[in-house]
């Protein structure tokens, strides 16, 4: 068994809608899978049936080596997960409910367990007030702490860092790269720079299908914008002529302030030739910004694509 | 087992965290004492049983108990917490049977501090301690009947005024269905062993003879096993609708 956590030919079916849809992917440990899609493409279900809370139509899930289906508790046990939102039981404390995970998932040196999530997650302001009088990126931490308790070798997170602040954010999602090293991660967000900040993969899908499973670097490169030129500067009609002539050149858009971007046409650079242009005209200082291509852009053509 | 009493101590706990605890356990002292002494008229009976006081629990529990079961699942599944509840190594039964337990038991911590009843009736006169300690079981019995009911049917919705309504209704069917009122409707269109089938369902019935003093192994079984099957029909629930 080669992953962590194996899905084969997964199917979920609700009446007559396929949430998930033939769904098949390996993750091992060291990787951080993104699971990206528009709301409603079956991530979060694809989810529950990972951590046994729904059991799929059809498709095997293994965790750990485990089935899923015919091993739930085994499965279970390797795995922590965040559920969509963070739920807690509000009237108790994040020092109660934290005992409560811990009293059933048993870890070994619990007190040591405990005083580990809680000073890694910053709890110990908010212990012993209850759940339902914290906020939002408390009420997401005490969420993380108890799916990190026993240490887990899979964690998986439903949007761990929906409807937090920057800070929160940036805190769950270096809390999250601590962990990467030696554990299997899935996350699913619609945050793209999130993939790019905390992923190794990233998958792609939409109506429960993948559409695309690579590094959001090689994502990146599926973008119209990849090794676009933009040029941030207000340029002579005349050269703004030369150089929506050049071969390589697809598309011109229009920047504010009266700068353009280049789009080239797929697998063409155009910096070279942008620079002899400018050079002609004597614009030697005007800056030149290659972009890295945009996984906005990427996501949208792939998941739009979809419904037409 | 240590799963089981993980989540029967959580919810115990859980109740007297929040005002449902001491709420319950007042209205319950409360009208419980007040329905023996105006409406069962303890004194003027002058007899020293609680005859009067537990011929009221039935209609005690047919409110009391569905607030508590009310919230058992449908507040689990309206808060989403069910999610992170059934992804914990625990198994569906062990959930089921821990919630139960620790309503059930809840259930019965209110109905031990009606004890200054029994002092009561103890100092007035020389009751049979027996009978009282049997119908004291009984009680427990039924309201653990009442309590299965209603957990299964609050695994049905998320919604907890339609869990207690329903139970309520449920509850009321299961405790009149031996009289007239539950049986003249099923007597026009179902045979006559079906009818006294239905009719040998009622809570009433079997708890009446326990009341008396009377502890009948056909009576407990009855209870035990009303108990076991809603209990069993609510792991049901629980797996099939848990997402829903």
């Amino acid at each position: 068994m080669s992953g962590s956590v194996v899905v084969e030919n997964l199917v979920k079916i609700y009446g007559d809608l396929h949430a998930v849809d033939d769904l098949s992917f390996e993750v091992g440990p060291g990787e951080v899978l993104g699971f990206l899609g528009p709301n409603g493409a079956g991530k979060s279900t694809t989810m529950k049936m990972i951590t046994g809370f729904l059991p799929p139509t059809s498709g095997r899930v293994s965790v750990c080596g485990h089935p899923v289906a015919t091993k739930p508790q085994e499965a279970k046990k390797c795995l922590g997960y965040l559920p969509e939102g963070a739920p807690a039981y509000s009237e108790m404390t994040p020092w109660q409910f934290l005992n409560f995970v811990a009293d059933i998932r048993r870890p070994e040196n619990r007190r040591g367990r405990l005083d580990w999530v809680i000073g890694q997650l910053g709890l110990e302001p908010v212990l012993h007030r209850p759940v339902d009088t914290l906020s939002k990126g408390y009420r997401r931490r005490v969420g993380l702490a108890q799916a990190m308790l026993h240490d887990p070798r899979v964690l998986i997170m439903d949007e761990p860092t929906d409807g937090l602040d920057p800070n929160q954010k940036r805190q769950v999602r270096d809390f999250i790269n601590e962990m990467a090293h030696d554990k299997t991660i899935i996350i699913s967000t619609h945050i793209l720079e999130e993939v790019e900040a905390i992923c190794t993969r990233a998958i792609i899908v939409s109506e429960g299908k993948i559409l695309v499973d690579e590094p959001p670097g090689e994502l990146r490169c599926r973008s119209r914008y990849y090794n676009a030129v933009t040029i941030q500067a207000q340029l002579k009609e005349s050269v703004r002529a030369a150089l929506g002539e050049l071969e390589d050149v697809a598309v011109v858009e229009p920047e504010r302030n009266q700068g353009l971007t280049l789009i080239p046409r797929p697998g063409c650079m155009l910096e070279d030739a942008v620079r002899d242009v400018l050079l002609r005209h004597n614009l030697k200082e005007v800056p030149l910004h290659i972009q890295a291509g945009r996984l906005d852009d990427v996501f949208h053509t792939l998941t739009h694509n979809v419904h037409e | 087992m240590n799963n089981l009493l993980a989540i029967l101590r959580r919810e115990l706990v859980g109740y007297f965290q929040t005002p449902v605890a001491y709420v319950f356990i007042m209205i319950f002292l409360l009208l419980s004492g007040a329905l023996s002494f105006y409406l069962g008229n303890f004194y003027e009976r002058e007899q020293a049983d609680l005859g009067a006081f537990f011929t009221f629990h039935p209609w005690l529990y047919l409110f009391l108990v569905p607030a508590i079961s009310m919230r058992l699942w449908a507040e689990e599944r309206k808060t989403g917490s069910i999610e992170l509840l059934i992804t914990l190594p625990v198994t569906v039964f062990e959930a089921v049977l821990g919630k139960f337990l620790a309503a059930w038991i809840f259930t019965g911590i209110a109905l031990l501090l009606t004890f200054p009843i029994w002092l009561t009736v103890n100092y007035l006169g020389d009751p049979d301690n027996g009978i009282i300690l049997g119908a004291y079981f009984g009680s427990f019995l039924m309201a653990g009947g009442f309590m299965a009911i209603g957990a299964c049917i609050s695994a049905t919705t998320r919604n907890q005024v339609v869990a207690f309504i329903l139970s309520l209704v449920t509850c009321f069917l299961f405790l009149l269905s031996g009289f007239p009122l539950v049986l003249d409707f099923f007597q026009l269109w179902l045979p006559q062993p079906v009818v006294d089938t239905i009719a040998s369902l009622s809570f009433l019935t079997h708890f009446s003879s326990i009341n008396k003093g009377v502890i009948d192994l056909r009576d407990l079984s009855y209870f035990v096993i009303l108990i076991a099957a809603w209990l069993y029909a609510n792991m049901i629930v629980v797996r099939a609708r848990k997402a829903a």
